[in-house]
């Protein structure tokens, strides 16, 4: 019996082992053949597209009907966001009735949609006809070879060509290659929103405009001491937060020391410098002196909505270093509708780190609409593009969503001009600077969001930024970095 | 055992049937399970990425993601990490725990048995991110966990940011002790209930009955329980990815966890999968060290 028993444990132990390692290895055959992983929403939307599809071939009578997908995030609010609500307008003006526009979004925080992208523009079964690219990544999804080259397109459309775009902001759909691979649909600058109510209360002037960074920290000090309840000042620091911690956090101050990521004169990435110190140690001293939000609310992936549309609009956030869009969520019809905002809310421009010119400093991003190279119908897609970015169009969404408008015509537009901080976020972008053009800027960033976190979370800043440093040059390779 | 005299031919043929009954077993396991590891094997030596042009053009670049394991000082902090939660959670916590509850019931009656097995067997039939998500609900800032002490007058602790690891742990133990409870009932259950009266009779303590007559005697069936909960330990991801991200910073990144933030969100699907074989690694020593002590 003894005999028979020990077999039997050492049998199953062995079937059970080879299973469960079977699980381990199953995790890392994900990683070889993405279309299994978890891109599933976009799985979903495109399966849905392609029955579709299928039935229209059918006898329904409406053969020649095509289905026009279009992918873009969406941070959790489903059918009551700014971008499900403009696509299905589209969907009901698009003339050519022959054409059926369909919002296949991607549910995910703002880290994980550029992987679930990835994924899906791998392959012809789970490519959109139409994905909203951030510019930070176009490049480098088009150096993969996930997006089609539009250059022929936008040549024959009049409005690329005849100026109503701005010329500037071409730049940034446009790939190290030189070839145009989307058409941008918004720009926006960042800068500190605070709360004039809580400003009169600590007694802080109600018009503000710090001129260097130790007085955007006084102001933060003084929130603290006069209203304890109140958090003197968010600033995105996870890794969750994705790209809005590299970009709204960590590059408005690297910006604003003088130095950058990126030196376009060498070719290298800059992986040492008194800038990263002095960035790391401006968000050091922010969680030592307790000036930020508590950890457990800025290190998740619903950080951002949780500053704009809770903190914020309840009183509860003095300042907040932010996009020029977090005014969409305000709108009747937003997401967290607020109307006095434009009464409450300042928009201060962040200074430069000792006040050094120009003084103040934002950086500009932006979103495109692309076609990827897999797509079903690039040129059906192509309409729907132009139709979806025409003067009308676009001027809807950048007014639904609080953004800056990328085309001349609808800047001058009253209807976009009287739009409140519109004028001032505008004005911003005359000192913008852009995101390094380079292939390797999204892994870069990831980097950031990593060191960030970490000095957040108590690393000292220049451990982070050794590590910061190693991580950098073994991504772009240890001849494209420089330190300064 | 009798046996039917069989000439050469039909012996033959006996040896070679078996073969084709396991030909569809062997063509699945080859497709699904030794192409995909050589395939992570070979990826696990190229630069693929996710983005960018190496996601175009795959590089073979040798061993560089392997000794940028090395380099790594997150590798060692996530090999940490995951010891301390396998330790921590399966090695320690279930076992011991589960062992425990075992012994406790044994004997009872019927009743008692039942209404606490099930009770246990709770956390285990729970879906692991259910499991996760109802713990994070007793962890976070307004849960369960911080109602309890407030009302008592204590003050809010953030237990996710603050002891990351230990909310993880008891996440795990709270989910995983009934595995190794059934196993230890059914262990304790086929002890006979003789040698243990024998060395009663002999005059051995309580404690001694346990420790040189029971735990001996069980002893096979620990080494195989504390194996199985090794390997699931390992490889938990989403119990970890939904409580705590990995995070704060990387102080319950495990290497399940790590390997997919370099795989999914770093875009380096090359290194990812390097670190997937170094996860594979660890779980294959573990299982011959298991194995080896059990022969002993």
């Amino acid at each position: 019996m003894g005999r028979g028993k020990s077999f039997w444990s050492i049998s199953t132990s062995l079937v059970l082992c080879s299973t469960l390692l079977f699980a381990c290895s199953n995790n890392a055959n994900n990683t070889n053949t993405p279309s299994n992983s978890p891109s599933t929403s976009a799985d979903t939307g495109t399966k849905e597209t392609n029955a579709g599809q299928t039935n229209d071939g059918g006898t329904t009578g409406n053969t020649e009907k095509k289905v026009i997908t279009i992918t873009y995030r969406d941070d959790g609010i489903g059918e009551q966001g700014v971008m499900y609500k403009w696509i299905q307008q589209l969907a009901e003006n698009f003339p050519d009735k022959s054409i059926e526009i369909k919002a296949t979004p991607i549910q995910a925080s703002e880290g994980d949609y550029f992987a679930k992208i990835a994924l899906a523009l791998k392959s012809k079964d789970t490519a959109p006809d139409i994905v909203t690219e951030d510019t930070f990544i176009l490049n480098s999804d088009a150096s993969a070879g996930y997006l089609t080259p539009l250059d022929d397109k936008v040549s024959a459309w009049e409005d690329w060509t005849n100026g109503s775009f701005i010329e500037a902001l071409k730049k940034g759909v446009t790939a190290s290659d030189g070839k145009v691979y989307g058409v941008p649909y918004n720009t926006d600058s960042r800068g500190l929103w605070y709360n004039k109510e809580l400003f009169k209360k600590a007694g802080l002037p109600e018009e503000w405009a710090p001129k260097n960074w130790d007085e955007v920290l006084d102001a933060a000090r003084t929130i603290k001491s006069k209203l304890p309840d109140v958090v003197p000042i968010w600033m995105n620091m996870g890794k969750a937060t994705g790209e809005a911690t590299s970009m709204q956090t960590y590059e408005m101050l690297l910006y604003g020391t003088g130095e950058r990521l990126y030196d376009n004169d060498t070719g290298k990435w800059i992986t040492k410098s008194q800038g990263i110190n002095d960035a790391l140690t401006f968000i050091q001293t922010i969680n030592k002196e307790k000036l930020g939000p508590p950890l457990s609310k800025v290190l998740n992936g619903q950080a951002g909505n949780t500053s704009t549309r809770e903190y914020l609009p309840q009183g509860k956030l003095a300042i907040s270093l932010d996009g020029s869009w977090i005014t969409g969520n305000y709108l009747e019809g937003g997401a967290a509708p607020w109307p006095e905002y434009k009464d409450v809310l300042g928009f201060a421009p962040m200074p430069t780190s000792k006040g050094q010119a120009p003084g103040s400093i934002t950086l500009a991003g932006g979103w495109a609409l692309s076609i990827p190279a897999n797509a079903q119908h690039k040129d059906e897609a192509w309409e729907v593009i132009k139709f979806a970015l025409n003067k009308e169009n676009s001027k809807k969404l950048v007014i639904a969503s609080g953004n800056i408008t990328v085309r001349a015509d609808v800047g001058s537009d009253p209807e976009y001009t009287q739009m409140p901080f519109n004028q001032i976020a505008t004005d911003y972008l005359k000192n913008a600077e852009f995101r390094p053009a380079q292939d390797k800027y999204p892994e870069v960033s990831t980097q950031i969001q990593t060191m960030v976190e970490s000095v957040a979370s108590g690393t000292s800043a220049k451990d982070a930024a050794n590590k910061y440093a190693q991580d950098v040059t073994r991504i772009v390779g240890a001849d494209k970095t420089v330190e300064k | 055992m009798s046996s039917i005299a069989l000439n050469g031919a039909a012996k033959r043929k006996r040896t070679w049937t078996w073969l084709y009954f396991l030909l569809p077993s062997v063509a699945i396991m080859l497709v699904f399970f030794i192409y995909p590891i050589l395939l992570t094997v070979f990826y696990s030596f190229t630069n693929l990425a996710l983005t960018g042009e190496a996601a175009k053009n795959l590089n073979f670049v040798g061993l560089d993601n392997y000794s940028r394991m090395f380099e790594d000082p997150t590798v060692r902090t996530s090999i940490w990490n995951t010891l301390v939660f396998l330790i921590g959670s399966a090695v320690i916590g279930q076992q011991v725990l589960g062992f425990l509850i075992a012994l406790l019931m044994k004997n009872k009656n019927k009743w008692f048995r039942r209404i606490i097995g099930t009770i246990v067997l709770a956390g285990w039939v729970t879906p692991e991110i259910v499991c996760a998500l109802c713990l994070y609900s007793f962890f976070a800032d307004e849960g369960t966990l911080n109602a309890i002490i407030t009302s008592f007058g204590f003050t809010e602790v953030t237990w996710l940011y603050t002891v990351p690891m230990i909310t993880i742990i008891l996440a795990n133990i709270w989910h995983g002790t009934a595995f190794s409870m059934l196993v230890f009932q059914a262990a304790l259950d086929d002890v006979p209930s003789e040698i243990e009266e024998a060395a009663i009779v002999d005059g051995a303590s309580k404690w001694q009955v346990l420790t040189r007559v029971t735990i001996p005697y069980i002893k096979d069936s620990i080494t195989t329980n504390a194996m199985l909960v090794t390997l699931q330990t390992l490889g938990v991801f989403g119990l970890i990815y939904a409580m705590t991200g990995g995070g704060p910073g990387t102080s319950t990144t495990t290497l399940p966890i790590f390997m997919y933030n370099q795989a999914f969100v770093n875009y380096q699907l090359g290194y990812g999968t390097a670190i997937s074989l170094l996860l594979l690694f660890i779980g294959i020593i573990l299982s011959l060290f298991y194995i080896r002590s059990m022969k002993e």
